[in-house]
């Protein structure tokens, strides 16, 4: 009796340290919107006055909507690369019973274990040798090495969730294994490829340390905000566009989770 | 179960050779090419000297004798692991009790926590340095903040460019890496143990030292490392908050490959940082196998 009432009593002191946990985890980012609306050039308190103003100045920038066009192509592009290799690295470390799988499974999720900077430098070194050079077709084979070992991840984790028995059922029944894999497993994981494809793109468009290197002529958004950290003058501007790419992110990332945990529960629920 | 497999060939064992080649093609072809020759170009240039072409000439280990003696790497290398360390310690130690009220206590709001802790991850990094730079400036949030309230009279300019504050930044922007596989540790930590210790008398702390602690050291040993790895070459941070008394190795390598334009220096200094971090690795891999590692 007693030692579940001391329970209570430390569940509660520790839901007041996660809380606080949490306000350090955001207040520092959530003042990037509050100074966005701020009347003033300088980020600093007492806040000057509401204005839409530095929203404005987003609009007919030819740099930035230059920036904002590539980084959605290379998202898109690098997030469809990437959530390919995803899925079809994780199923056959999952059934491909080769070693060969296993090892690119496991080379897969080792740029975890690589600081970016070096991912960059390395990958500088490969698309000189190869003749692309610093492009946009290097960004996006960059980005698909950074957003892999989550579309690995993803993708493990679902078909793992899938029990085993319905794709032996459908191989004994006689469909082939591209079959079983088109129309049985890739349905069945639908919620899971749009959710790796979702947060692969986010990677993508909100990485910088692996970008820095690999871009020519045309900037990322990223790159494009690095540019402008230079000027003073232009900081409530980059703050108008960080709460854009915020928000932006925010819905992506929701959605990814929600679509993540969707369904998961229809595969269980008739494990045979 | 075993036993039905082996005496049923199984499904697996009649995978079709152009199947199988198709699904291993772009994951082969991304990790061989992409990840390990890629790798295999910064090891062989680390061995070559500059001369201003894209692989150096000659074979030398010159590279390294110049890291190995050269103080000004030294004081680098080790600042860098100073911070990487000091903001491992700090992430993790600050993401324990989160993961261990997600695990236990956290009831019914267990998803929705989990969710707005990992929600920053997919945050820009860029912008989460930059909020700091903005709190942390001679005329920003925090001084501004504090003179507001009349605990300062003038602005310090103590915060910015100063190596805390790149713990402080690094710290912030990896904090939710931390979080996840400890609370995995933690939430599959069966019940039955914590129920033993209890039954056998043992109290909260004494069952929490004894039984919870070690059960989750594989989560924070993986913690320690996902944050570890990717602060000790961080270079993003420094620049933007740390000054040039915060240089850290990432710094240095960017700087080869940009202004000092020394690719196989900077090669080898790359080369260093992933020895650094395969120790740091091994150290984690023992430590874990120390502890009964359930994974």
């Amino acid at each position: 009796m007693s030692a579940r009432a001391d329970t209570n009593k430390d569940g509660r002191w520790l839901g007041l340290y996660v809380l606080g946990y949490l306000v350090f985890l955001y207040l520092p980012v959530l003042l990037i919107p509050l100074f966005s609306f701020n009347n003033s050039i300088q980020a600093a308190f007492p806040l000057q006055g509401f204005t839409l103003d530095w929203y404005r100045t987003l609009y007919g920038n030819p740099a930035l909507s230059g920036a904002l066009a590539n980084s959605l192509v290379i998202g898109v592009i690098a997030a469809f690369g990437a959530t390919l290799c995803g899925i079809t690295v994780s199923y056959m470390d999952l059934y491909g019973r080769s070693p060969l799988a296993a090892t690119i499974s496991a080379i897969a999720r080792l740029p975890i274990l690589i600081p970016g900077v070096i991912v960059g430098i390395s990958l500088l070194i490969l698309v000189n040798l190869i003749g692309l050079g610093p492009s946009r077709v290097s960004i996006v084979l960059g980005h698909i090495l950074v957003a892999l070992p989550t579309t690995v991840v993803v993708m493990r984790s679902r078909f793992a969730a899938i029990p085993k028995t319905i794709r032996e059922a459908a191989l004994d029944l006689g469909a082939s294994d591209w079959t079983t894999f088109r129309r049985v497993m890739l349905p069945l994981s639908a919620p899971a490829v749009l959710s790796a494809f979702m947060l692969s793109f986010l990677i993508s468009f909100d990485e910088f340390i692996v970008v820095f290197f690999l871009a020519g002529t045309e900037p990322t958004l990223p790159l494009y905000i690095w540019s402008q950290l230079r000027f003073p003058r232009s900081l409530p501007t980059v703050m108008a566009l960080g709460t854009v790419i915020l928000t932006v992110s925010f819905i992506i990332a929701g959605s990814a989770e929600i679509l993540r945990h969707r369904g998961l529960g229809a595969a269980r629920r008739n494990p045979a | 179960m075993s036993t039905i497999v082996a005496a049923r060939p199984s499904p697996e064992t009649r995978i079709s050779p152009v199947f199988r080649f198709a699904m291993l093609l772009p994951g082969g072809l991304v990790t061989f090419f992409l990840i390990l020759f890629a790798l295999c170009l910064v090891l062989f240039l680390a061995f070559r000297g500059n001369d201003g072409s894209l692989l150096g000439v000659g074979l030398t280990a010159e590279n390294f004798v110049t890291v190995a003696t050269d103080p000004l790497y030294w004081t680098v290398t080790l600042r860098s692991l100073v911070i990487a360390g000091l903001v491992t310690l700090a992430t993790v130690v600050t993401a324990y009790p989160v993961a261990y009220y997600l695990a236990f206590h956290a009831g019914r709001r267990r998803n929705l926590l989990l969710f707005l802790v990992t929600l920053p991850f997919w945050t820009s990094y860029l912008l989460r340095v930059f909020a700091w730079k903005i709190v942390l400036a001679y005329n920003g949030v925090l001084n501004s903040a504090f003179i507001e309230t009349g605990l300062w009279s003038e602005p310090t300019l103590a915060f910015l460019n100063t190596p805390a504050a790149v713990v402080v930044t690094l710290a912030h922007a990896y904090a939710p890496f931390a979080i996840l596989p400890i609370y995995v540790a933690l939430d599959t930590i069966p019940k039955s143990l914590l129920e033993a210790a209890s039954d056998l008398g043992a109290r909260p702390f004494t069952s929490f030292r004894r039984v919870v602690l070690p059960n989750s050291m594989p989560g924070v040993l993986a913690a320690a490392l996902v944050v570890f790895v990717p602060t000790v070459g961080d270079y993003v941070t420094p620049a933007m908050v740390g000054g040039p008394a915060s240089t850290m190795i990432g710094t240095l390598i960017q700087s080869q490959f940009g202004k000092a334009n020394d690719w196989p220096f900077g090669a080898a200094l790359s080369v260093c940082v992933m020895l650094v971090i395969l120790c740091v690795v091994l150290v984690a891999r023992g430590a874990d196998r120390r502890f009964g590692s359930r994974t």
